[in-house]
């Protein structure tokens, strides 16, 4: 793969089919679907242009969540913007606060204590357990299972729900890591709460995996359907699993290795075929191994202060300068691109969202897709407005 | 109408009385149908409230119609964009009456914490009344609960007859409300009187 | 990695006529950027991500800058005689810096597992010079980010396939994120307002009645 072919977007230009003699066969239909529809995981819009039920163009409309998170992040101070980091990727408020204050500590050089890592990765890997969990109950309702997987998927994000609150305070908005540490300790009573719901947490996924991964809907529904090549996936950007289903070994957690990532033995689950079958079970899997770093983070965690005393929260003014760090969220490379001024507000926040860039090739996938598989691909991308819009 | 305590004795002996209207209001009060209508972050703690640790079925409002000519409360659960508010009103213009609105978090309510963006509407109150506003961000699912229950009480209390009586037995009252428009900078009309006034505030 | 000296020294050699400035960064993590001409921009970018040593393949952050003009002062101190006395004298030079809008691209290698080097392209002013030339043909991963900075920032890529507002809605005029918009006045309810809340939301407060003059 020396010289990348580049791969343009489709044509925007669909005509009907025509017969011989040349005059079109049928009309073409367009379509709206969303923002309100029920499978559009939020108030995401796609135009669609149907030949009969088979998808010929796509063009997604984005925006109907846009509440200027950038804008009101450079109008607020460094520290202020932590808790709408929380609402980026309402599913994910904990690997969103990482990837905030891992910015801000390249930025200011700022050091993180021991503990604090250890705190931060069980976090993180406890919100990629819900958030796969979560995502993989949409989708099976998006095949047609209505209600009973979410119920199941629900059931077990609650308890970790349940360990965020008792940290953090809150359910879903934690608010819980800052420039130099995490903002309280754990005690070892959640400690050992964490590891009973770590320890069960396998035989759930097995029982969900019985119902789920043989299934014969599933099978037929998502083998071969959406798929996404290998060259088309890098040239687009793609992170997270959908680039790891497409056959790309490329995680952060071991490219980067940022916070502690690099004293854990896991292993990156890697797709064949890009279709939504191993989307699906490249997160499934991914689950598998988070279950792997949660034991050992939970095991090896020291003691020690979990806040770098040098480190000041209030009056934070850091150097004028750029950075951009990123930290592999659950959908994929979640980045902050700060520039600092030397005043206490940025000069420029921007959120380099996972699931909007990975929404490119959402019409490349579908095209020639049924309007119905169209639905499931779109719930393998993996998608939060409040991250695509922000 | 009928004596309270002729009423509660003839209970004692088995028999049940009641006027039409509490037995009109009982029914409705009890099978509301919320639209399935997930704006931002409150609609997961939504979705929660209708799963397996919450259970909002027995409340009797557990079924989530997607379609808003099916269903009769409107759960905005999220920020209110500008972009999203014309969708919004006409959703509700679509839903049948009778039809209740219940602003879910600080976002739909004012705008919460996202109110400073040139986006974001302050509140879905500029654009359709609504009956029950559920502040926190997002609220917990037993806040919903409560909402829901709130609801409940206030349909349970409606008049049938009289001045006070709901909208869709006064055929004078129309149901529908204008939809903005989108402007050069911001919704045209951006706010819509009849339904909204700022208060007046007086600052000492 | 190469260093960006490197870089920069082999891109001048495949391409005579680029002009490249490594832009300093003083932060701790020190991420220098290569600030390059519009004009050559385009084949920089394919250069970093066809050459065999780099093979940039991944464009993952696309970022808008606003730069509005900004005064620039300068103290210098000048020997200056005064009165028959030689004094040392500061003097202030004003200059204006123009302004302008910047487009930042992140880009990393999947292949090699290295990066970022970061790319910087500068349009000539804010007002009517704002082209700059479109990476989308050579990574897809920029259409929709480059289509959001058209969007906030007003920067407009020449060669993009389907450069229309992406976030805002279609009537919209202006752009959002520019450093001085003007947002919508809508603070006429603030209950608890205060800062630049408050400003807004006095224009809003009754005009209190005048106490008349007793004769």
């Amino acid at each position: 793969m020396s010289a990348i072919a580049a791969i343009p977007p489709k044509s925007y230009e669909v005509k009907p089919k025509l017969d011989e003699s040349g005059t079109p066969i049928g009309e073409l239909l367009e379509i709206s679907m969303g923002p309100h529809h029920p499978s559009t995981h939020g108030v995401f819009r796609m135009d669609v242009v149907l030949d009969g039920e088979t998808v010929v163009k796509l063009k997604p409309v984005f925006g109907y969540l846009h509440r200027n998170h950038e804008k009101i992040g450079e109008n607020i101070s460094y520290l202020a913007s932590m808790p709408y980091t929380d609402r980026l990727d309402y599913f994910c408020s904990m690997t969103n606060n990482w990837a905030y204050a891992l910015t801000v500590e390249k930025l200011a050089g700022l050091a993180v204590p021991e503990r604090a890592e250890y705190i931060r990765v069980i976090m993180a890997e406890l919100t990629r357990l819900q958030n796969h969990t979560c995502l993989i109950g949409f989708f099976v309702q998006d095949m047609g299972a209505l209600g009973t997987p979410m119920m199941y998927a629900f059931r077990e994000r609650e308890k970790i729900l349940d360990l965020f609150e008792s940290v953090s305070g809150a359910r879903m908005m934690c608010n819980y890591m800052r420039f130099g540490g995490v903002r309280v300790d754990v005690n070892d009573e959640w400690i050992a709460q964490t590891k009973t719901v770590v320890s069960n947490y396998s035989k759930f996924l097995d029982e969900f995996g019985t119902f789920l991964t043989e299934n014969e809907i599933v099978l037929a529904r998502s083998q071969f359907v959406g798929v996404l090549p290998k060259e088309l996936a890098i040239n687009a950007s793609i992170t997270g699993p959908m680039l790891r289903a497409a056959g790309v070994n490329y995680d952060l957690r071991k490219v980067d290795k940022y916070g502690i990532y690099s004293r854990f033995n896991f292993q990156v689950p890697v797709g064949e075929h890009g279709d939504i079958y191993d989307r699906y079970m490249v997160r499934v899997l991914e689950m598998r191994e988070s279950i792997k770093i949660l034991e050992q983070a939970l095991r090896d965690i020291p003691a020690g202060p979990v806040m770098d005393p040098k480190s000041k929260l209030r009056g934070f003014r850091p150097k004028p300068g750029e950075v951009y760090g990123r930290v592999e969220g659950p959908k994929g490379e979640l980045g902050f691109y700060l520039i600092s001024d030397g005043s206490p507000n940025p000069y420029r926040y921007r959120v380099r969202p996972p699931s909007f860039v990975n929404l490119t090739i959402l019409e490349d996938m579908c095209l020639g897709h049924r309007i119905s598989d169209a639905v499931v691909i779109l719930g393998s991308v993996d998608i939060v407005l409040g991250e695509v819009d922000r | 109408m009928i004596d309270e305590g002729l009423k509660s004795e003839l209970q004692k002996q088995g028999v049940y009385v009641t006027s039409l209207q509490e037995l009109y209001n009982w029914g409705r009060a009890n099978s509301v149908w919320p639209l399935t209508f997930g704006l931002a972050c409150c609609a997961i703690e939504m979705m929660a409230a209708s799963m397996s640790r919450f259970d909002l079925a027995r409340f009797g409002a557990e079924v989530f119609r997607p379609s808003p000519r099916q269903a009769d409360l409107m759960i905005v659960a999220g920020t209110v964009t500008k972009k999203m508010a014309p969708l919004v009103v006409r959703l509700y213009n679509q839903m049948p009456e009778p039809k209740y609105v219940i602003a879910m978090g600080a976002c739909a309510i004012s705008g919460g914490p996202f109110k400073q963006g040139y986006n974001v509407l302050k509140g879905i109150d500029r654009y359709l009344p609504v009956d029950v506003a559920i502040p926190g961000c997002p609220p917990r699912p037993e806040a919903l609960i409560h909402a829901i229950m709130t609801l409940q009480e206030k349909i349970r209390n409606q008049d049938l007859t009289g001045p006070n009586r709901p909208r869709h037995l006064n055929a004078e009252v129309d149901g529908e409300y204008p939809v903005p428009a989108y402007g050069e900078h911001d919704l045209e009309p951006p706010k819509n009187p009849e339904v909204w006034q700022p208060p007046i505030m007086t600052r000492k | 990695m190469e260093t960006l000296e490197q870089i920069k020294a082999r891109i001048e050699a495949a391409l005579p006529s680029a002009k490249i400035d490594i832009v300093a960064n003083e932060c701790p993590a020190g991420e220098r950027s290569l600030l390059v001409d519009a004009a050559n921009g385009f084949l920089i970018a394919k250069f970093l991500r066809d050459d065999a040593q780099l093979k940039l393949d991944y464009c993952s952050n696309v970022t808008g800058v606003d730069w509005p003009d900004k005064e620039l002062t300068e103290k210098t101190r000048v020997k200056q005689v005064v009165d028959g006395v030689e004094k040392e004298v500061e003097e202030v030079n004003k200059t204006i810096r123009p302004g302008y809008l910047e487009v930042v691209y992140h880009l990393y290698s999947m292949a090699l597992k290295h990066g970022p080097v970061v790319l910087r392209l500068r349009t000539e002013n804010r007002a009517d010079q704002t082209h700059l030339p479109s990476l989308t043909p050579l990574w897809r991963g920029a259409e929709f980010q480059e289509r959001e900075v058209y969007d906030l920032y007003g920067v407009i890529f020449d060669g993009h396939p389907d450069l229309r507002r992406i976030l805002m809605w279609d009537e919209f005029v202006g752009f959002p994120m520019r450093r001085d918009y003007i947002a919508p006045d809508d603070f006429e309810y603030e209950p608890t307002p205060h800062d630049e809340v408050l400003v807004e939301a006095k224009k809003h407060y009754p005009v209190e009645p005048k106490a008349e003059v007793k004769v």
